[in-house]
């Protein structure tokens, strides 16, 4: 069954309790995309000018260490967000993705939400608050993940 | 395993609970680095091994000491039993030592167990971390065998790197089953790795259950089921349904070394396995 | 004439010269008498040949971190209370062998050390020692598992109980429920009156063997006049009790606050030497150890005492849960005074003031308990 743009927005909990008139204003800036098994999303540095929306998938969040190649920090997948860094400048990402699976995504024109964030403070607000909760999951479980819990010096 | 297994743990024990029964090592399987199996037989041929899921027995290794293992063998597998522990202290490290045909001295099984039999109809979903998936996995042994008594069964697994990831073979078994749903995810990866990187804990939002019907088994490092078991009541996994399982230091297992004192609890007894709500008081407190 | 035993309700008469020949019948009978003998400036326990090895005329003075030896202007036998020692040393000794192991190659057999244990008969066991052997009972014979160890050497125990007429600088039996006066569980009771120039002991029987005994030593009935007397004396006793322990609502208010500031200030003064533990007469904790001989062929399992303040008592792969002298001083005081009551029904304290006594710096559990009662209430007030 082939969901609108629109359902789809509202019904997952990232974006349930927006008001009404936000959710079309960003379901306007939303369009569907799909990817094939690793593909270069996006790299670090390039510029941030969108966010994404998992909807089915598997995506590496990676950084390009040297002599230890692309190493995957995270994985992120069905039903997360991907990609914060166009929130502040300078506006690139701090990490590059890439698929690890067959990934298909709604794709937000980040520039345009930006200015109408500039505008509509209400609509930044309530964007905003969205983003800091999954960066703020996504924080408790990296310093878990720092913790090295399994470690051998547990 | 002789009179101590056969004697219910409510009722009174005549023969001398510190003195092991005698198993031979039939095999030493090395799962990752630091981590080892063993499979026991009793030497006492006769003897019937029965323990039910979430138990643990105290492992002896000659002139060197006792340590607490969980079974991690299948519970319908009446000849032989598992054990896989990390090499982390002296006695664990000196067993990973022995060869096969060695003798090593077994007491118990001791402690409470996961809920099973119990649970009718019910999901199940199961989050272990590292080497928690050892106690676990006799439930799971368990919840394939009886199957149709469930409904939807996920297991989430989180290991340190792809190199530690426990009983592949088996998990790759189990993934192949379609009323089973098992996710794996790594701390960190390696070259070639395709799955899940980051820790289980996020894996439990997005997990295919029923809250409101389920049950959950949590096994691994106290933080990880701190986080999970915070993951789960966000979920609506009200603490009456959520299982851990902890670990104390132990030195008799029969209640009156003091050691894994837990508050009031003794882990040896009132544990391993514990529902939530019934140590809410002090699960998460520092030092207790 | 043979002496008619006693009726088992009866009280009965003994003067100093019969308390030897009750030592003398139980040694005839193959007792080992262990009773409270004076050693190193102090009041022990320990086996007895006659009526000469008791503290004779003795008595101490006890305080918070204060033990000192007196003498009495009379010649009392039990005119002290309690020293270090407790009884736990004979029914749970510091060390044990469990059992004995003989390797062969890969290959070991296990030999169970022969659990011989005397038979032991207790002289002077006061009423919150009763109440303390008790509580060990709870634990190792009423438990899902029996010590073997425990249960041969708690069974066929001869005890002869004594009511205190002095109480101790430190004692606190009377509020926790526990004394002065001996409650059942005795063969023999005895409450020692010196009266101007008399010097004589009420008896009460409590078993069929103790009236066997008594009947033996030719105890004669008491009068009501002496038992009277008798009774006042412990009546007396628990009016000059040195402390006093509030046990209402203890348990809730100690579980109310595991948070306490108080914890933080004991710190200043604990340091976790395991004193307390090692002379509380209720403490059960123990390790194992496991050794070889220098062959390694033959190898050992020894059972010790062991205590919730040693270092590495709650140590898992890595490191200890309760690392901190704060942590291991609230699991004492804890254990003691609240977890015990949901383990085993009663509160795991008797009253007897020895970890007050032998505590080096003075800490002292009833005062702590207030302490912590008194935080409380100036949160609540402030609020």
């Amino acid at each position: 069954m082939i969901q609108s743009l629109e359902s789809i927005i509202k019904k997952h909990p990232f974006f349930s309790d927006m008001p009404e008139k936000h959710l079309d204003f960003i379901a306007g800036c939303a369009k569907n995309v799909a990817f094939p098994e690793l593909y270069t999303i996006f790299q670090e540095g390039d510029p941030a000018n969108e966010f994404y929306f998992i909807r089915e998938g598997l995506v590496s969040v990676e950084l390009v260490v040297p002599t230890r190649g692309p190493t995957t920090i995270q994985t992120v997948s069905e039903g997360e967000i991907l990609g914060w860094s166009w929130v502040s400048p300078p506006y690139r990402w701090h990490f590059g993705a890439r698929t690890l699976q067959r990934t298909r995504a709604l794709v937000f024109d980040a520039k345009c939400l930006r200015m109408k964030c500039d505008e509509d403070h209400d609509l930044g607000y309530e964007l905003l608050s969205r983003f800091m909760s999954v960066v703020s999951a996504r924080l408790d479980a990296t310093r878990l993940q720092l913790l090295d819990i399994y470690g051998r010096h547990n | 395993m002789g009179a101590i297994i056969e004697a219910d743990i409510a009722g009174r024990v005549v023969t001398d609970p510190m003195v092991p029964e005698l198993f031979r090592i039939e095999r030493l399987k090395r799962e990752t680095e630091d981590t080892f199996t063993l499979e026991l037989v009793p030497v006492e041929e006769s003897t019937k091994i029965s323990f039910l899921p979430g138990q643990f027995n105290m492992l002896y290794v000659f002139g060197v000491g006792e340590v607490a293992i969980s079974i991690s063998s299948d519970p319908g597998q009446t000849s032989r039993l598992e054990h896989t522990t990390r090499r982390v202290g002296v006695v664990t490290k000196a067993m990973g030592l022995l060869k096969t045909g060695d003798t090593i001295g077994v007491r118990g099984p001791f402690g409470t167990h996961w809920p099973v039999g119990e649970e009718d109809g019910r999901d199940f979903v199961v989050v272990a971390g590292g080497i928690g998936l050892a106690p676990l996995r006799p439930v799971l042994y368990h919840l394939m065998a009886q199957r149709e008594r469930y409904r939807n069964i996920v297991l989430l697994y989180g290991a340190r790197s792809p190199e530690e990831i426990l009983y592949k073979r088996e998990l790759e078994r189990w993934r192949g089953k379609f009323d089973l749903e098992v996710q794996v995810t790594v701390d960190r990866g390696a070259s070639g790795w395709r799955g899940n990187v980051g820790v289980v804990t996020p894996l439990v939002a997005r997990a295919p259950f029923n809250p409101s019907n389920t049950v959950a088994l949590v096994c691994g490092p106290e933080i990880m089921m701190r986080f999970a078991a915070m993951e789960l009541q966000k979920r609506g996994v009200p603490p009456e349904r959520t299982y851990l399982s902890m670990e104390r230091n132990m030195k008799c297992a029969l209640g009156y070394c003091g050691h894994c004192q837990y508050g009031p609890t003794f882990v040896c007894r009132d544990g391993p396995v514990f529902r939530l709500d019934r140590i809410a008081s002090i699960f998460g407190k520092g030092e207790i | 004439m043979t002496p008619k035993a006693p009726a088992r309700d009866g009280h009965v008469l003994l003067d100093p010269s019969q308390i030897d020949l009750l030592i003398h019948v139980l040694l005839r009978r193959d007792y080992e008498v262990i009773g409270p003998t004076v050693r190193d400036g102090a009041i022990v326990y320990d086996r007895l040949s006659s009526v000469d090895d008791l503290p004779k005329g003795t008595t101490e003075e006890q305080e918070g971190g204060k033990y000192r030896l007196k003498p009495r202007n009379d010649s009392a036998l039990f005119g002290y209370t309690v020293g270090p020692h407790s009884w736990k040393k004979f029914l749970f000794p510091a060390i044990t062998q469990l059992w004995k192991a003989q390797r062969t190659n890969g290959h070991f057999q296990i030999l169970p050390a022969d659990a011989k244990s005397p038979q032991f008969a207790f002289l002077g066991v006061r009423a919150c020692e009763l109440h303390a052997i008790a509580i060990q009972d709870r634990v190792f014979l009423e438990g899902p598992y029996v010590d073997p160890n425990y249960e041969s050497r708690r069974k066929g125990i001869f005890l002869v109980a004594v009511n205190c007429t002095k109480a101790g600088g430190t004692c606190f039996c009377d509020s926790m429920g526990t004394g002065p006066k001996v409650g059942p569980g005795y063969d023999i009771s005895l409450t020692e009156v010196l009266q101007e120039s008399e010097h004589f002991f009420v008896a009460h029987c409590g078993t069929k063997k103790g009236a066997e005994i008594l009947a033996e030593i030719l105890a004669k009935p008491a009068g009501k006049a002496e038992v009277a007397l008798a009774d006042a004396a412990v009546e007396e006793c628990a009016r000059h009790m040195g402390r006093s322990l509030q046990t209402s609502g203890l348990k809730e208010l100690l579980y109310r606050n595991t948070e306490s500031p108080r914890w933080d200030s004991v710190v200043a003064r604990c340091l976790s030497c395991a004193n307390c533990t090692t002379v509380c007469p209720t403490c059960f904790c123990s390790t194992v150890e496991d050794l070889t001989d220098l062959t390694g062929q033959e190898a050992v399992r020894v059972r010790k005492w062991d205590s919730c303040f040693v270092t590495d008592f709650s140590y898992i792969h890595g490191g200890s849960v309760r690392a901190t002298i704060r942590s291991k001083f609230r699991q004492w005081m804890m254990h003691k005074l609240a977890y015990w009551i949901d383990q085993f029904g009663t509160s795991g304290c008797v009253g007897c003031g020895r970890c007050i006594t032998w505590c080096p710096v003075g800490i002292d559990i009833t005062e702590e308990a207030r302490a912590i009662g008194d935080a409380e209430s100036s949160v609540n007030a402030s609020v």
